[in-house]
């Protein structure tokens, strides 16, 4: 039914719908493109993002293993090995390009765990009130007063040390901040007199939740995303730091603890410790700054003060 | 930022006392539900703390017993002394009972009473995280000022940058390169500060000890600065950004007041009053700072503590933490709420 439709330009709903929308984003872009931290921010991230995906063809898994290192040990850096190798013989570089692909995972998919559930709970107390309200956010508050390492160190300690436990300890530690502001943005979303309208026409509440409430809610939420990512890496190489971590695989935070272990910080084998935490930082720094910018333009009132 | 004319509406002739004691009441009110609160979140913060570390996976008993050869009388008499062969509510009463009493256990590594190892590290950690905070909250105050009053010059683009880059770097990143490059001593270069630790052994005689302390002091509390005044400098900033606009600053510059004077005496005071209820609510990120820090420079305080009880793991010392370091951010954040209408009337509603 779209397709013939799409076909005579502006004169369908759908049809204009689209040309806004494009027209829309072409807008944003602009906005977007005048924050020079924000474009930076984009450029660090899409090469990390690059890196982590087409990490298998330069790398090669089985030199990652412990028994098949190519080199010795803690050797300085060389034209071989561009960042020196480690205690195994591995290659500093090749370990710092493959543990991109974990830290960006587990970072994305905590903060999709914790936005799910942070929008949820957000959306649920913003439409309902009331007591349903006053309960979400007495928990929301007491999981915000919480010490978040504290709490993420627990959850990671009474489970099995895997990649999925990290995700979720994280993800439950996070949400709360996303939660308060869904629910600020909600409340504000319903005052509009579009959802009278939705009501009047006889809307239920899931529709008017699901329909008129989250789009409009969204792109508050994806500000916050981009920023709770730069926290979540963070996390993340925090928890494989203190050994809670998956040791199978391999991640920034991991390859820290190993140097660490390895005496790296007393016999100065710089090599094996800067890398991991320059690039732990250098992702942070580019989502953060690429969130700024997406709040920026997408909050007019927070873009005068910066 | 006006006062609701609803709380003041019955006002006019019939004011005084009887508006006064309603104040109070309402004072009293605030006060109330607030302490009901941090009761409420305590109570969730020990039954948390209970449930949680009870599904740990691996016996205790078997970790402490590692390497050495126990026979099955030697465990069940052990399994006896920490109560672990107590139905699981008596554990849990037994333990809320203990928690008012200040007795939190044996801890499994130590074998000793973990209030004992809790008093005994507690000092160090006050030091740490106290020193830490108030540079950081100065530091971040001070430069946050001077950001957001010119906003858009070199002066605010160089620390908000510096501050965004230092929020991006792990802690114990930043903590082990200050090691590596400050204390280690690479090369020729002398280790300029200790590496670990709080005081070199052997120290006697008091102002010896105090320098020997600051010494050892210095690289953890440049790490524990550098991660959180960034967030104050950014929280004072916008903070203060806010306030730019208000209407009492043109008063204040058409009464022909120096700009010195303008910031410090009108805008300043204003903005600080969101900023310091902004640093109690971080507290919570300051306790992640402190367990980070002692663990990288083995100072010998509550955050190493939690890291080697984690280690093993040590169920009643962990969970003693947990509950401490949760409490502890909990009853400062009642503080924060107590004091704040005091120094804010305009909250007073």
């Amino acid at each position: 039914m779209s397709g013939p439709q799409r076909e005579q330009v502006p004169v369908t709903a759908r049809a204009l719908a689209w040309e806004r929308r494009r027209r829309a984003l072409a807008g944003f872009w602009r906005e977007y493109a005048r924050n020079r931290a924000g474009l930076f921010g984009l450029v660090g991230l899409s090469v990390f993002v690059v890196l982590a995906v087409a990490a298998p063809l330069f790398v090669d898994p089985g030199e990652l293993s412990v028994t098949g290192a190519p080199g010795r040990a803690h050797q300085p850096p060389s034209l071989a090995y561009p960042l020196g190798t480690d205690t195994f013989g591995r290659s500093v570089l090749d370990l710092v390009v493959w543990g991109a692909r974990i830290s960006l995972t587990v970072g994305f998919l905590a903060t999709a765990m914790s936005v799910a559930l942070g929008t949820l709970i957000g959306i649920v107390a913003g439409h309902f009130g009331g007591w349903t309200s006053a309960v979400l956010m007495r928990v929301t508050d007491w999981f915000l007063v919480l010490p978040p390492l504290v709490l993420a160190v627990a959850l990671a300690a009474v489970m099995t040390r895997s990649t999925l436990t990290i995700i979720i300890a994280i993800g439950v530690t996070v949400w709360p901040a996303t939660a308060r502001l869904v629910r600020a943005q909600t409340l504000a979303v319903e005052a509009r007199p579009y959802i009278e309208r939705a009501w009047a026409l006889g809307a239920g509440h899931a529709h008017v939740m699901r329909r008129h409430v989250l789009p409009n809610v969204m792109p508050v939420v994806l500000a916050q995303t981009t920023l709770l990512v730069a926290t979540s890496i963070i996390a993340e190489s925090t928890l494989a730091f203190l050994g809670l971590g998956d040791p199978s695989t391999i991640s920034w935070g991991g390859i820290l603890q190993d140097a660490r272990n390895a005496g790296a910080v007393s016999s100065g084998i710089w090599w094996y410790m800067v890398p991991p935490g320059l690039a732990i930082a250098l992702v942070a720094l580019s989502f953060t700054l690429c969130g700024r910018a997406l709040e920026g333009v997408l909050n007019p009132k927070l873009r005068e003060r910066r | 930022m006006t006062a609701p004319a609803h709380s003041e509406a019955p006002a006019g002739h019939g004011a005084g006392s009887g508006e006064q004691r309603e104040g109070i009441v309402r004072g009293l009110r605030y006060i109330g539900a607030k302490l009901l609160t941090a009761a409420v979140s305590l109570f969730a913060v020990m039954v948390t703390s209970f449930f949680l570390f009870r599904i740990l996976p691996g016996d205790p008993v078997r970790s402490m017993t590692q390497g050495r050869e126990v026979t099955v009388e030697q465990e069940q008499e052990l399994r006896r002394q920490f109560g672990l062969d107590q139905p699981l509510w008596q554990q849990f009463l037994d333990y809320c009972a203990g928690l008012f009493r200040f007795d939190l256990g044996v801890s499994y590594q130590y074998r000793i009473p973990v209030a004992e190892l809790i008093g005994e590290r507690i000092g160090p950690t006050v030091l740490l995280a106290g020193t830490g905070t108030l540079i950081a909250a100065l530091l971040g105050l001070v430069l946050g000022t001077r950001a957001g009053w010119r906003r858009g010059s070199a002066t605010d683009r160089v620390n908000t940058g510096v501050a965004l880059l230092l929020w991006s770097v792990p802690s114990f990143w930043l903590g082990l390169l200050l090691i590596v490059v400050l204390a280690s001593g690479a090369g020729w270069v002398p280790g300029l500060f200790p590496t670990g630790g709080m005081m070199t052994p052997g120290t006697t005689g008091l102002l010896d000890v105090a320098l020997d302390v600051a010494h050892h002091l210095v690289l953890p509390v440049a790490t524990m600065v550098a991660v959180v005044y960034a967030q104050y400098l950014m929280i004072m900033r916008s903070s203060l950004l806010d306030e730019m606009g208000a209407d009492y600053l043109t008063t204040a510059r058409a009464k022909g007041l120096r700009d010195a004077l303008v910031l410090r005496r009108h805008a300043v005071p204003n903005a600080l009053l969101p900023t310091v209820t902004l640093i109690f609510l971080n507290l919570g990120q300051v306790v992640g700072g402190v367990i980070l820090v002692e663990t990288v420079f083995a100072w010998p305080g509550l955050g190493s503590l939690f890291y080697s009880g984690l280690t093993v793991p040590d169920l009643p010392l962990v969970q003693a933490l947990f509950v401490l370091f949760a409490s502890a951010v909990i009853l400062m954040n009642l503080l924060a709420d107590l004091v704040y209408p005091l120094l804010d009337p305009r909250v007073r509603t």
